[in-house]
């Protein structure tokens, strides 16, 4: 006799149906993708078996290419070879060029708003430069995994402030892949350290990369990590050694002219071999030939970290006023994690350890272990359940402020607030009969705004005349589990609902995000409403089956049988619509099942809330004031 | 269960100023744990929605609670008190304010010794916590008195946060 399946409540409907699901890497100098595979995270290798992506793209006149390809013309072909494009993102031509003369590249675009570099295939934003990093590691996962990714977990530096996670969810956008969370680093790293070891406690994750630099500090425990604090520096990386071993080279030659870029990037490129291979030696001879600038010498590892100590000394700087933010003493932090391959400069590792006063730990992989981090988080969040629950509590790393008079910044919401967040603001008029108000959000700790990066100036429009004071402007911040800021607004003594006119100062509007993806397609040869069609049936499928889960689980618990019946029918129709060729009709019909779901979820999260509150003492509840 | 409802109701604490920190940290995490936007990230857009709702009303809740300060703001508003903008306080409460402040000063001025500055903010966490224990007296019996409590709480807790700038002048952070 044939047995009955019974599907266990929580189940997907189909347990077979495993989603695909990978976490990025999306780094400075290489970029990394990983899976879980068979219950282990992993690292996913190119055909040649490479793990790492140099986060390179070249714009030649037969197309794109990335990788190691792009590096090796690096210096050949630097106008329109991108390298650490990461620096970029988020960033406004003045901060572009206060990164000084390292970058070789041709800005175009002096006004505010982001910079574009000109290559011969035309003007090309960070954003763009970086969604071709991340076409090619999913191609890679899709390859690997014979199938298209469900989603993918974006890691990001925890210093990145919001312009450049905006840049980041920009990028992924434009490459078409469905973001689930952008995920800090050094979090990405303890989630990997944290399973592996089963380790629990405080843990330092210090991760110093190639053009970054983050601390973390976590308390690890019962499946949560918990960031209590986190600092850094978004523009410090083993980038900067390199560049202060190039500036070392030119000046040992005596050559005392200006570099031209060709020379530039393949001082760099030489500087960065120095640097590797005094990781591992004492002494290294050096033979330097680019155009004017010769030298012949050698340079010692102790030459060499006298040279850096400064910005290791910067980076040891930061840990202490983190440790400090974090409120844990610094005997209490039982376990340090290096991360980021600039870790294994030796006189880092040195540095940290003395610090922290305990052996930093470097046993997984620092340049795998953010991509393995991130790929066990994007397997949870996808709804490939793990055995055990995780809850990951993140910080918001730099204070959102206001400009007020004299332009000086109010903080509103301070770093190291747990997010998700909320802060209401109100606002009043200084002027009889004012309607109109500007609103000037910057990121940043410092007293002056123009010390602070400029987020976003927001314009609240009608507001109802009335006497200088007597309005009352509710601005609301929200930043999400994600680290990102948005703003509404309304005045409050009446209701009315001021409009907002957000200007990003860096970021993209929404009508540049559609031209670059339209161009995006327009080079792959997919016609746009084809792929809007696409689109508009995975994100069907996916509500579907979202939901159909959720009826699985709760709906007899929650719901009257005629609410289920009504809940199926509107799936119903939906399943119907999806092989329907109009991607309007698809995504309407989105909208119409979740409008008819709306109740349910509201009930399913309050069931949710009741079920961490059950158990308790009645009488602690009732209490009265 | 609503996004309107009393922070101590939300984590089954009992109403008053003496809270359970442990306590209060354990039912934060289990409420995350079921609400977190983790939770929902293949879900629909209104549990989304809704999760971010949630999780962002349980961190507020949280923060509130575990600063004493915002702990008895939260406690005033409870009793339909709404603070004042300028509030007038005890000249003699005024005198001390000052001298804490010229304190201050003098050790920013003076060597700008971080034992002393340790020492002052010993002192005033001191008369913080004696604010504290007067206010936890005084809600629920004489609400003057209580919102006077809390100014001058505010009053400290600035200077807290001036003594901290200083420190972090002096570490040099």
């Amino acid at each position: 006799m044939a047995l009955l399946q019974i599907t266990e409540p929580g189940q997907s409907i189909d347990p077979h149906l495993r989603k695909r699901a990978a976490g990025i890497d999306l780094g400075t100098t290489n970029s990394l993708i990983a899976c879980v595979r068979a219950g282990i995270a992993q690292t996913l290798p190119d055909a040649d078996g490479s793990h790492m992506l140099p986060s390179v793209v070249r714009y030649t006149e037969d197309g794109i290419i990335v990788g190691q390809q792009a590096l090796n013309k690096a210096s050949l072909d630097p106008l329109n070879t991108i390298v650490s494009v990461k620096r970029l993102m988020g960033r406004g031509i003045k901060d572009v060029m206060t990164l000084g003369d390292q970058l070789p590249y041709e800005f175009v675009g002096i006004d505010e708003g982001m910079p574009r570099i000109k290559t011969r295939s035309g003007d090309v934003s960070p954003v763009e430069v970086s969604a071709e990093i991340i076409k090619s590691v999913v191609c890679r996962a899709n390859d690997t995994l014979a199938g298209d990714l469900d989603g993918v977990v974006i890691t990001v530096p925890a210093y990145f402030d919001d312009a450049q996670r905006q840049a980041t969810k920009d990028a992924a956008q434009v490459a078409g892949v469905n973001v689930l969370r952008l995920l800090n680093e050094p979090t990405a790293a303890s989630i990997a350290y944290g399973l592996d070891t089963g380790h629990e406690g405080v843990i330092a994750v210090y991760d110093l990369g190639g053009g970054t630099f983050d601390i973390s500090i976590l308390r690890l425990r019962q499946g949560v990590f918990e960031v209590l604090a986190t600092g850094g520096n978004s523009a410090l990386g083993g980038d900067d050694f390199d560049e202060i071993i190039a500036q070392w080279l030119v000046q040992e030659s005596g050559y005392s002219g200006k570099l031209n870029p060709r020379q530039f990037r393949g001082l760099l490129m030489q500087a960065r071999v120095i640097k590797e291979d005094l990781s591992a030696t004492d002494t290294i001879d050096i033979d330097v030939s680019h155009g004017d600038i010769q030298f012949q010498g050698s340079l010692t590892r102790e030459a060499f970290n006298e040279l850096i100590r400064p910005l290791v000394a910067a980076s040891v700087k930061a840990c202490r006023r983190t440790v400090r933010d974090s409120g844990v003493d610094l005997n209490d932090i039982d376990c340090v994690v290096l991360v980021g391959g600039s870790t294994r400069v030796p006189l880092v590792a040195e540095k940290v350890g003395e610090y922290f006063g305990i052996e930093p730990l470097s046993n997984i992989d620092p340049d795998r272990v953010v991509a393995i981090g991130a790929a066990i988080q994007a397997n949870i969040l996808v709804g490939n359940k793990a055995d055990d629950e995780m809850l990951l509590l993140d910080v918001l790393p730099l204070s959102l402020g206001l400009e007020t008079m004299g332009g000086l910044s109010e903080k509103i919401i301070a770093r190291n607030t747990v997010i998700p967040t909320t802060r209401a603001q109100e606002f009043t008029t200084y002027k009889d009969g004012q309607t109109a108000m500007l609103i000037h959000v910057v990121q940043g700790e410092r007293e002056l705004v123009s010390d602070c990066r400029s987020l976003a100036r927001f314009e609240l429009k009608g507001i109802p005349p009335m006497v200088a004071g007597a309005a009352k402007i509710e601005v609301l911040f929200n930043v999400d589990a994600d680290g990102l800021l948005s703003v509404s607004a309304r005045e409050t003594s009446t209701g009315v609902k001021a409009s907002i006119e957000v200007k990003p100062s860096y970021g993209l509007s929404d009508d540049e995000i559609t031209t670059m993806l339209k161009a995006s397609f327009e080079y792959a040869s997919t016609d746009a409403s084809q792929r809007s069609l696409i689109e508009a049936r995975v994100d069907a499928g996916r509500v579907i089956e979202a939901l159909s889960n959720a009826l699985a689980e709760d709906g007899l618990a929650l719901l009257p049988a005629d609410d289920i019946r009504l809940l199926n029918d509107a799936i119903a129709q939906l399943t119907g619509l999806i092989d329907s060729t109009d991607h309007k009709a698809i995504t309407h019909g989105i909208e119409m099942l979740g409008r008819a779901s709306e109740d349910f979820a509201a009930l399913r999260m309050d069931a949710a809330v009741h079920k961490a509150l059950a158990g308790r003492q009645i009488e602690e509840v009732d209490n009265e004031i | 269960m609503n996004l309107n409802q009393n922070y101590f109701e939300l984590f089954g604490l009992p109403i008053e100023f003496r809270v359970d920190t442990d306590l209060l940290n354990d039912r934060y995490l289990e409420l995350q744990k079921e609400v977190h936007p983790d939770n929902f990230a293949a879900g629909t857009d209104q549990e989304k929605r809704l999760s971010m709702q949630w999780a962002t009303f349980i961190n507020t809740a949280n923060v509130t609670l575990k600063s004493p300060l915002a702990r008895a703001i939260y406690l005033l508003e409870l009793h339909g008190l709404q603070l004042k903008n300028s509030p007038e306080l005890p000249p003699d409460f005024l005198m001390q304010q000052i001298e804490l402040r010229e304190q201050l000063e003098s050790i920013e001025d003076a060597d700008a010794n971080l034992e002393k500055l340790d020492d002052f903010k010993r002192e005033v966490r001191s008369v913080m916590s004696r604010i504290e224990t007067s206010f936890a007296l005084a809600i629920g019996e004489d609400l003057a008195m209580a919102e006077r409590s809390v100014y001058e709480m505010q009053f400290i807790s600035k200077l807290l946060v001036s003594a901290d700038h200083l420190e972090e002048k002096l570490l040099d952070y």
